[in-house]
């Protein structure tokens, strides 16, 4: 499971804040980044997985029953999956604190 | 101990860093600093040092060649000067956020414009908040030891941080001075090799010089703060452990005729030299006066220099540098704030001069001490420093 940089204390950090654990992008949370959300509307969707390919962070995971959503930790909000929807079915909203 | 020889202050820091067994050097030739990058070039031409020079296009390619080369393991040194310095200025900052143990040796020039090749320095303050460890020295044997010294505590894995000596650009760089230069022998045991605590290999891959989110970045700057805050026992072991060598010893603030002085003058680098002829002469006058000179300019020495003036009622800080629009020079603003909390603190009088070489001699400092007498506490007065000599 991904952790988040705000979890570490100055003294957690190395010498010279050198990265010595490789792998670790995964931790890096661009979710951090967003201000507007992408919701879907099942209703709509074919579920073909092009807004799965598409998002740049990798950021959509598929559900149980095979639909799409967003992970949080990543999603940054940039509405690509929104472009990329064949059917138009995801749309981006203001984000509620 | 050898004894010693006239030679050219800039030949001698040169053949120091040679002594240092460096293994790369990155520089651009500017003055005043050239003689000292010269000689190393010589010195590495003629097969008498057997390290990479590399010629650089510019100082912020010299800094980033640096930077690649300590971050490799190598013992790495460059030189510069006043507007070197400043196109090195983003690169200086990532050295030292990098904990890298680069040496520079910075030959203080005052920053244009006007274009001024002189001695003053503006330079250095352009960059105090950068992060390095810097030194001032006032002659030339304080420039050939602090070569070995600053290697020393930029390596030492408890510093890991990036060093500048700084020395007066022609008043010292310029001149032959007598200086005594160590046995190589003692220079290898005062310098063990350079064991980096962080390096590139591929065997044992790490990032250097990562991205920092907002979440991480205040805690990145706190951890360096720290680490230059606690190479301060670390220097002071370093200057312990040298005069136990060669006999002279050196210390974050050093005082001159400190005992019962009622005014001091506070300098940093060559004009300390002058000074104390002053002070002599004022001494034979009578008065109640000595010298306290700031060797360790970063981190600053706050309990040694509260120490040094507890018992002084009155400070002349001579600055080589303004902070326009301020409240004076960089240096007076420091002290300003370090005695802010003290009980007893001393009146303080900040002159300005010898910019851009101007001349400051000893009737000068006599002359300013007499002008803060009557300064010191004159709550009038409608300036907080004067530009001493400044014609109206
Ligand atoms: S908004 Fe951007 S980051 Fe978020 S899920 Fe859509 S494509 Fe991925
Ligand atoms: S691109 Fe649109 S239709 Fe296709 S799976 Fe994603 S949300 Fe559903």
């Amino acid at each position: 499971m991904a952790r988040s940089e705000e979890d570490l204390k100055w003294k957690d950090l190395e010498t010279g804040c050198v990265v010595s654990d490789a792998g670790n992008a995964s931790q890096y949370r661009t979710g951090d980044w967003r201000s507007l959300l992408p919701v879907w509307d099942k209703t709509k969707c074919i579920r073909c997985g092009v807004c799965f390919l598409f998002c740049p962070d990798a950021a959509i995971r598929k559900t149980s029953e095979g639909y799409f959503e967003a992970d949080l930790y990543y999603c940054k909000g940039c509405g690509i999956c929104v472009q990329e929807c064949v059917t138009g079915c995801i749309t981006m909203v203001e984000e509620e604190e | 101990m050898n004894k010693k020889v006239g030679i050219e202050v800039s030949l001698a820091a040169a053949d120091a860093i040679k002594m240092a067994n460096v293994d790369l050097i990155a520089a651009y030739p500017i003055t005043p600093q050239t003689h000292i990058v010269e000689h190393l070039s010589e010195l590495v031409a003629n097969g008498e040092l057997d390290a990479e020079f590399i010629p650089v296009e510019s100082e912020h390619s010299a800094l980033s060649v640096c930077i690649g080369s300590s971050a490799a393991g190598a013992r790495t040194f460059t030189c510069t000067s006043s507007q070197g310095l400043a196109l090195m200025n983003e690169i200086v900052f990532i050295a030292a956020s990098l904990r890298l143990p680069i040496v520079m040796i910075l030959a203080n020039r005052s920053l244009s414009g006007p274009l001024s090749i002189w001695n003053d320095h503006t330079d250095v303050m352009s960059i105090r908040d950068s992060g390095w460890i810097q030194v001032f020295t006032e002659n030339g044997q304080e420039v050939f030891d602090h070569v070995f010294f600053a290697f020393r505590v930029a390596e030492n894995p408890k510093v890991s941080l990036p060093v500048i000596v700084n020395l007066d650009g022609f008043i010292l760089t310029h001149v032959i001075e007598p200086i005594q230069y160590w046995d190589q022998e003692a220079v290898d045991k005062y310098l063990p090799d350079f064991k980096p605590v962080n390096t590139l290999n591929p065997d044992a891959p790490v990032t250097m010089g990562a991205f920092a989110m907002p979440g991480i970045y205040t805690e990145a700057k706190k951890a360096q703060d720290e680490a230059l805050i606690k190479s301060k026992p670390e220097i002071i072991k370093a200057w312990k452990e040298m005069g136990k060598i060669i006999g002279r010893n050196y210390s974050p603030v050093e005082t001159n005729q400190i005992k019962g002085a009622e005014t001091v003058f506070l300098t940093m680098g060559s004009m300390g030299e002058t000074v104390s002829i002053a002070v002599d002469k004022l001494r034979a006058q009578g008065q109640k006066v000595g010298q306290v000179k700031i060797r360790l300019w970063r981190p600053f020495p706050v309990e040694e220099f509260r120490k040094a003036v507890r018992n002084v009622k009155n400070i002349i800080v001579i600055d080589r540098a303004l902070s326009f629009g301020g409240q004076g020079g960089p240096v007076a603003g420091e002290i300003r704030s370090v005695l802010y909390d003290e009980e007893n603190r001393p009146l303080i009088t900040n002159f300005i001069c010898g910019l851009a070489g101007r001349d400051v001699t000893t009737d000068n400092f006599i002359d300013m001490y007499e002008m803060s007498l009557k300064m010191a506490g004159d709550k009038s007065k409608e300036e907080d420093y004067v530009m001493y000599g400044v014609r109206e």
